[in-house]
């Protein structure tokens, strides 16, 4: 019932910031709060894998570039040069092509955005289950440099080929139409929807991860972050759980990656840099590590914020200075703080007397 | 190959080398003594190159050195006072995240003091293009510089952990803290001058390198990144082993820049620290029990 | 018949033999002790027998099935269930919740399913919490069922331990040292409990120092000392054997 009725309390929230927006006219705000969304979806499956199962990745910006780029190039990059080969032509078979004009009203063949979302997500989660299953052996410092160097690889990758544009990145990424009549694009014209759009995924994967965590897998991931070797000892088979919900927030980050760079026509190597995912797994960390609504909150106020422009050239010290400031003064994320509970529990302690080892 | 390419090679990777055994042993000594991986130890590289090019016009060159190498360890003590002494017990994951926020700030200041533009400290002896013969292959000078002072620091480190009192604490810290601590050792102080000694001899190859490499604000992480590779590829807390593995990855790195294109050269050496870690976690020199005595 | 038969079991660190060629077998439906001074191996026999650690040769076959090389998940989807010597609680989680995780290897409900809350997971999800409820009342801890477990007293926790390995329904219970930290009252009880599992039919397998308890409830025991078989036999046998005298009390 408490899980209704705060998914609910959620929804409301969605609808009236919206109406408050454009009450006062100020729908532009809904534009950063669109990309907001996005970065949360990707921030709630990172919450699950760091909060929740407890193994760090400071490599998830990689999941949601190659989502971003792979899902940008196949519907950009020209392919009428290769349509004799048998690839592009099975493709074109398949009706996963569209023809268009380009820029210089040259004929230009792309394949089809739904092809390259489907695709680009399949890949991601590939790539992770591949690197998953090494990585994820590894703990501790081994564990966060492993992912670490996951994430440099992806990003020098794209800032090296031409092919994903190296420094530039990619532009001029088209639209994305989901059903007829409700695209992702960023145009002043499309923002309510898109708002909506980019909201819906969120509560979606909010309650598809809220299931999971009170479900048997989740008590499972929990008992591997509270000691993985009594959970195997319960028949948990650690190494696969980890593995499955790595690929999952790989899935859900590369989904986000899809979905926002189609909604900003763009997408550039700073995404996948490594102060991404630092960013990402510091507000993990404000929200309370194990706290799926905590993440999600601190992630629309801080990515909001952050594109806002109000932090300015600080913009990474921020991050930075958070993500201290936390881990020192509160591992627990700073909505857990609550003092009376934390008295009235070590008041517990002393009542029952108990012995403790 | 001629004879001399090899040479000049074989010198370059030497010299990287050096710099990435230096790095690996400012992360071998605080893991020693501490259990922690210190993921702002490229930043002390950084800082010790950008702090000397400063320091640089307002005195000769090896005050300036001196000067900087003193204010990195003065940083580095800092670090360890402010984020690490009062922390009890954290866990490896509250660690990393803290120690990797303190790179973050270290870097985020460093461009807001000397903005983005590479800078590099002047030749020690002569300029960018004189020479000296060595075995029929001409090697900048400064490439003898990188390699003495980085052999210099290994020899006086293990001779202070081997000889000196001080040092001697230290290793009883890395072997059994508690009972360090029973024989009336200080171990916070240890700690604390750890950091010190990881950010001095890091400065001090900031500086020697900073004419071959240059340095800008951002150097930090790659460097980490590499150095965090000889340690382990050497066995994590084993110094001897880092050097043998800094050397190795120096030399394989020069060698392939004419194979692979200098845009994929980090994703290669990256690429070299996952397969290590999923091959041999312990190093090429490791054996698999002692490692299994650490807690990860 | 033998539930668990251990054959030439040997595991080595480095140079030390941790436990050298050990044979013996754990009939059903009966408590066996492993007892022996400290570093006789018996944590490490158990890490053996449950999968946490390789052995370096030798046999552990349960119910017929050779245990060599099996994960120590698959160990105990078959049924073999164990505490640990200083209590392992899942920390960020409630004592009911912690029960919870035992009855993993005995429902199903995938991560699809989980996570689309399909309609067949929520009785199975029902009985997982009958079920865990039930067993914490049965060791009287189901008033703090609600409770983070780490923050219960030392006895508490243990009680949730054992609850939480026997919502495994395991037909194997290894239990190290499960009076350890405990006082003679609790002690007590813990052996009332252990007699009670074994009349449930569950094979009890148990390392512990406390011999009192040890003579008072096992049907066998078996002797180490530095990681060999000293002897093994009936409480009353043992408590005559000379060679264990030795080991105790010294020549």
């Amino acid at each position: 019932m408490k899980r209704i009725i705060a998914l609910l309390v959620a929804c409301l929230l969605v609808i009236a910031v919206e109406l408050l927006c454009s009450w006062t006219g100020t729908l532009y705000y809904l534009t950063q709060m669109t990309m907001s969304a996005y970065y949360s979806l990707l921030i709630i499956g990172l919450c699950v894998v760091m909060g929740y199962a407890g193994q760090i990745s400071l490599g998830h910006a990689g999941f949601f570039a190659i989502g971003g780029y792979l899902s940008a190039a196949l519907t950009t990059r020209n392919l009428l040069l290769f349509h004799d080969s048998l690839l592009v032509r099975g493709l074109d078979f398949a009706g996963l092509l569209v023809t268009g004009k380009d820029i210089y009203g040259g004929a230009l063949v792309v394949v089809t955005p739904w092809a390259a979302c489907l695709f680009a997500v399949l890949v991601a989660a590939t790539i992770a289950f591949l690197i998953g299953i090494p990585v994820l052996k590894l703990k501790g410092h081994y564990l966060a440099m492993a992912t670490l160097g996951f994430g440099i690889i992806i990003y020098r990758l794209a800032l090296a080929s031409s092919y994903f544009g190296g420094a530039d990145g990619i532009s001029a990424v088209r639209p994305f139409p989901l059903c007829p009549g409700l695209s992702v694009s960023g145009g002043p014209s499309t923002r309510v929807e898109n708002y909506y759009i980019a909201w819906g995924l969120v509560l979606l994967g909010v309650i598809l991860l809220r299931n999971l965590i009170n479900s048997r897998i989740g008590r499972a991931l929990r008992a591997i972050h509270g000691s993985e070797e009594a959970a195997e000892s319960m028949g948990v088979d650690t190494a696969r759980y980890k593995l499955y919900i790595f690929v999952l927030s790989a899935v859900l980050a590369a989904i986000a990656g899809v979905f926002l760079t189609h909604y900003n026509g763009g997408i550039g190597p700073s995404e996948a840099s490594v102060m991404k995912s630092v960013r990402y797994v510091a507000i993990v960390a404000v929200g309370g590590m194990a706290h799926l609504w905590g993440a999600l909150t601190m992630s629309i106020v801080l990515n909001f914020l952050s594109l806002r422009g109000v932090f300015g050239t600080y913009d990474d010290a921020i991050f930075g200075t958070i993500l201290i400031l936390i881990m020192l003064f509160a591992p627990e994320g700073i909505l857990r703080i609550n003092v009376g509970q934390k008295l009235l529990s070590l008041g517990g302690v002393f009542k029952k007397g108990g012995r403790k080892d | 190959m001629t004879a001399e390419l090899f040479i000049q090679y074989l010198f370059a990777g030497i010299t990287y080398g050096s710099m990435y055994a230096i790095v690996a042993i400012g992360f071998n000594i605080i893991y020693n003594t501490t259990g922690i991986i210190n993921f702002a130890q490229g930043e002390f590289v950084m800082l010790g190159g950008m702090i000397s090019i400063t320091l640089l016009r307002f005195m000769p060159l090896p005050l300036a050195i001196v000067l900087a190498v003193g204010i990195t360890m003065a940083v580095g003590a800092l670090i360890e006072i402010v984020f690490i002494r009062w922390l009890k017990e954290p866990s490896v994951l509250r660690m990393v995240i803290i120690t990797i926020g303190i790179s973050i700030l270290i870097r985020e200041a460093a461009l807001h003091i000397w903005g983005e533009s590479v800078r590099s400290l002047p030749y020690f002896v002569g300029n960018e293009i004189t020479t000296t013969g060595i075995l029929g292959a001409r090697i900048s000078p400064q490439v003898i510089w990188v390699i003495g002072v980085c052999t210099m620091m290994v020899l006086l480190l293990s001779l202070f952990f081997g000889t000196t009192s001080v040092g001697r604490e230290m290793r009883a810290c890395a072997a059994n803290r508690t009972a360090a601590i029973l024989c009336g050792i200080n171990t916070r102080n240890m700690v604390t001058l750890s950091f010190v000694l990881s950010a001095g001899i890091g400065a001090l190859a900031g500086c020697v390198m900073s004419p071959i490499t240059s340095t800008q604000y951002d150097n930090g992480t790659g460097l980490a990144i590499k150095g965090f590779t000889v340690a382990i590829l050497g066995g994590l807390g084993n110094s001897g082993g880092a050097v043998a593995a800094g050397l190795l990855l120096g030399i394989i790195e020069a060698f392939s820049v004419s194979v692979v294109p200098l845009a994929f050269q980090e994703a290669i050496a990256i690429a070299i620290l996952l397969l290590i870690l999923f091959v041999r976690p312990n190093g090429l020199f490791g054996s698999k029990d002692l490692a299994g005595l650490k807690e990860f | 018949m033998a539930l668990l038969e251990v054959e030439n079991l040997q595991k080595r660190f480095g140079g030390l033999l941790a436990v050298d060629d050990v044979s013996f077998t754990v009939k059903q439906g009966l408590i066996k002790a492993v007892i022996g001074p400290n570093g006789a191996g018996k944590t490490t026999l158990f890490n053996l027998i449950s999968g946490a650690l390789p052995p370096t040769s030798g046999r552990i076959r349960y119910n017929g099935d050779d245990l060599g090389g099996k994960k120590p998940h698959s160990i105990a989807a078959l049924g073999i269930a164990r505490t640990y010597q200083n209590v392992k609680m899942f920390a960020g989680m409630t004592a009911l919740e912690n029960v919870m995780v035992g009855r993993h290897v005995r429902s199903r409900s995938g991560f699809l399913a989980s996570m689309l809350k399909m309609p067949w997971t929520w009785s199975e999800e029902k009985e997982i919490r009958k079920r865990s409820v039930e067993l914490l009342d049965l060791l009287g801890v189901a008033d703090v069922a609600d409770k983070e477990a780490t923050s219960l007293a030392f006895g508490q926790q243990r009680a949730v331990e054992f609850a939480r390995a026997l919502a495994m329904e395991p037909s194997l219970l290894l239990l190290d040292e499960p009076a350890a930290g405990l006082n003679i009252y609790e002690t007590a009880e813990v052996g009332r409990l252990i007699v009670r599992i074994r009349d449930l039919g569950i094979t009890v397998l148990l390392v512990e120092h406390d011999m009192s308890l040890v003579m008072d409830i096992s049907d066998e025991i078996l002797v180490l000392s530095f990681g060999q078989t000293i002897a093994e036999g009936i409480p009353a046998a043992i408590q005559q054997d000379p060679e264990v005298i030795k080991i105790y009390l010294g020549e």
